[in-house]
Parts: C-alpha cells; structure tokens; sequence
C-alpha cells in the first residue's frame, strides 16, 4: 500500500540501523512520546535494532492512558443517567474508574457504544431525537480538531441533542512539565507525527532552545522510526540540538491551519488534570462558551454534581501507570506487570490501551517469561 | 478499523461531495469527512484518522525522503 509499504522494507531498515551503531557513541536517552510509536518500536523490535548506546524510553503519549481517573468516573456518571447514550471510542471501555468502568456500567444497563468517529456520534444524535448523545471526547492535538469539527457541524445541522464531555490534551506544554520536572535525563524526543500533521514542528522549538534536548518529529513505519533515531543521533552527537521533521509527507512547520483555526474557534485553553502529572496549567482544551449547549460538562452540570457528590477519587491500588506515563518506572518494573495485570484482567489503563507502554511490553516481549528466555 | 487514538493512515481520495469524501486503501473503501482539508482533491493521498482526513500526503516530501534512504543505503554498501 502506498506510502507504508515503503516505510516497512527490512533492507532500509538494516541500513538506518547499521548507521546508527556506527555513528552514536556516548550513550543517549530518547523519548518517544507518542504511543502509537511506543508500539511500533516494540512490535517491529526496533529496540533491539539500534545499539546499547540508545535507550529508548515510552512516554505520556497516550491518550487512554492520561486520562485521569476522576474525567472516566464522570464519563460513567454520564453514562448511567437515563436519558443518555454515552459513545466513546473503544478504547476506553475497560479503564477502570474509581468504583466501575463503562464496560460494567454497560452490562448494567448503561446505554454506552463504542463509536469509531464522532460523526458516528452525530448520526447516532439525528436518530434518537429523545435522548442526549454524550461523546467521551479524550485525545491529543490529532483528536481536538475532528471534535470540533463534529461540533460545529452540530451547530450547522441544529443537532442539539450532541454534546461533549471534553478532556482533551495538549502536547507541548505537557512535554514542558515532563522536562520541569528533571525526573528523568533526556538527550532528545521523537515527536509524534500526527500530533504534528495538526500543530506542526514549530511549538517544540523551546525544547532544544530552553532545555537543550533534541526533537525530531517522526512517521509510524519502522524506516520512519529508524530515520528519526538516525537523525537524533546526529543531532546529540554534534552537541547542536534542533528540531527537525524526518515525516515530512504528512508534517510541515507550520502544520494544518484549518484544522487549527478550527480548533481556536471551538476550544479555549485549560488546565488539565493528567494521569501521573497531576493539574498542569495550559495543557488542556475546554469548550468555549459560545459552544456550550454541546458541551456535557455545563449541559449536566447537575446530574455530574449530584452524581460525584461524596465519591471521592480512588486510583487502582499498585498501579504504577503514573511512574509509567513520566518514563520513571518502565512497565516490567512493575511489581504487578504480568502478574496481577495482564491485558486480560488489566489493573490500569496503560495495559487496557492499545497504546498502553504496559499493553504493548507485554504483547511484544516486555514479559517477564520472555526476558527470563532471553 | 481500531480508532487507535493517534494513529492516521494514508488513503487515496476517489471522489468528492461537499465537505465529505469517499477514499479507498487496499480495496477498502469509506466515506470520510474532509473538512479539515479543504484543499484536498481527487486523487490526493489523505491521513485519514477517526473518519476525518487530518492532512494531505505530500508527495514531493515522500519522494525525497524515500532518495535521501536509498542514499545513505548505498553510502553504508560502500562504507
């Protein structure tokens, strides 16, 4: 299939790899941000691809993941209350909440359905005239752009019975709080390339200015990802750190401007509540007032408060998904990974998600029975 | 399809109608909302991601980089 086929050849592959052995020397420590490539580094075992010398760390690129525990327990709320049809993506169905999930509000009786689009969740509005269609509206800069286009296209439509529980999430300003923070050394970032389709590569440039940490903003095939190492490599070796795009058919500097005007129009910037990171200032988006008849958190302002009231926020007990989604702790780490947690019986979110650090060590050769093989 | 949250796939336009469009990968063929690439046309590799397209495949970028690989393929033949 054009345009991935290419991206996939083994020979390429070897090829950026043996570059890679050869040219880095003094050992580095990169972030890939994004989950999506977290899983394309495992599943294509691009770790044990490039040298001892280049350790690759999971990052808090995943939107399930993030999610924090008191957005799902409202979602659920939402979820139980008769007159709404809570759709979300599938995703999201099995990350437990404080005392439930979707997935068991569900099988008690909660109208909850998994949509593969919102424009699923606008159709499903149209046809049921007498409930309320609530759309778990989680993501990154990639997602914020399709929610506001199905809000406004909700707007034009005059479907007022489509709303959004929004909890969506900015990039470069949690990417701001991880390298505040200092926890964790980094040398440089691989940058999540369909963030980036949107935002672009400029908003990272206080990365290498401020911190001097490299970024290169990469594509999801196994060259794509091997490029981009390639090209940190060079970046850190040379001691000149930048930002530099190594997907550029999808990314240009200054990324999709309807699809960011879009967004202004719709969204204005909020704190965001971040599984691991906590409350981070500006790293979030909420509805603009002009839109509020969509959105679910003024709509059922009631029923939420009604709802949460006296339910105080309860976190898995031993989950380290938190450690996990700050690079701190790497899911083998983990005293319940492989154990207590599994993707069949998960603990937390980072194992239920597709793009879960833990989901993908433990489909990919994080678990501890392969290790001890190996 | 898995609405895997960030994943974006390429898929060629075959036709267009207002601000949706229909775009084929592989034989599979959807109808997909193009209004956040407006300028997109028929024939056009799309990222298509949860049934919108977010961008437009650059074609031109993709050739170059696919150069730029067989490049430095054939600079480590040598080396």
């Amino acid at each position: 299939m054009k345009f991935l086929d290419e991206y996939q050849s083994s020979r390429l592959a070897a090829k950026l790899a043996h570059r890679i052995s050869v040219s880095s020397k003094k050992p580095i420590r990169l972030m890939e941000f994004c989950g999506g490539h977290t899983h394309a580094i495992l599943r294509h075992g691009i770790r044990q691809l490039v040298p001892r010398t280049v350790e690759l760390l999971p990052g808090p690129g995943c939107p399930v993941c993030v999610t924090a525990t008191s957005d799902l327990d409202r979602a659920i709320a939402l979820a139980r209350s008769p007159e709404v049809i809570l759709t979300t993506f599938g995703d999201m169905m099995r990350v437990p909440g404080s005392y439930s999930s979707l997935q068991r509000a569900k099988a008690e009786g909660a109208d909850v359905r998994v949509v593969y689009s919102t424009m699923d969740a606008i159709e499903m509005a149209r046809v049921n005239p007498g409930k309320s269609v609530v759309f778990s509206g989680i993501g990154f800069e990639t997602t914020a752009p399709t929610i506001a286009a199905s809000i406004v296209k909700a707007q034009r439509e005059g479907i007022s019975n489509f709303h959004v529980l929004c909890s969506l999430k900015l990039t470069p300003p949690v990417m701001k709080a991880l390298l505040d923070l200092g926890e964790v050394k980094l040398d440089g970032i691989i940058c999540p390339g369909h963030v980036s389709v949107i935002i672009g590569s400029r908003p990272y440039e206080f990365i290498p200015l401020d911190h001097g940490v490299a970024c290169v903003v990469s594509g999801f095939e196994p060259v794509d990802i091997l490029l981009a190492i390639s090209r940190l490599v060079a970046q850190i070796e040379s001691g000149q750190p930048k930002v530099e795009i190594a997907y550029g058919r999808g990314v240009k500097p200054q990324g999709n401007s309807e699809a960011l005007q879009l967004m202004e129009e719709v969204f204005r910037i909020d704190s965001a509540d971040w599984r691991g990171m906590g409350v981070v200032p500006g790293s979030g988006l909420s509805i603009d007032p002009k839109y509020e008849r969509f959105d679910a958190d003024v709509v059922f302002a009631d029923t939420l408060e009604l709802a949460l009231r006296n339910t105080p926020v309860i976190e898995p007990p031993g989950c380290r998904c938190g450690e996990v989604l700050r690079g701190v702790t790497t899911p083998p780490d983990c005293p319940l990974f492989g154990k207590g947690c599994t993707p069949e019986k998960p603990v937390g979110p980072c194992m239920v998600s597709s793009e879960g650090a833990c989901a993908a060590h433990y489909q990919y050769g994080g678990h501890p029975s392969l290790l001890r093989a190996g | 399809m898995r609405s895997v949250m960030c994943l974006a796939i390429p898929m060629r336009i075959l036709s267009i109608e207002g601000d949706e469009a229909e775009v084929e990968l592989g034989g599979v063929v959807r109808r997909v909302s193009i209004a956040l690439t407006p300028k997109a046309r028929v024939g056009d590799y799309v990222l298509l991601h949860t049934g919108y397209a977010i961008g437009v495949v650059d074609e031109e970028e993709a050739e170059q980089t696919l150069k730029l690989l067989e490049e430095i393929a054939g600079f480590s033949e040598v080396s």
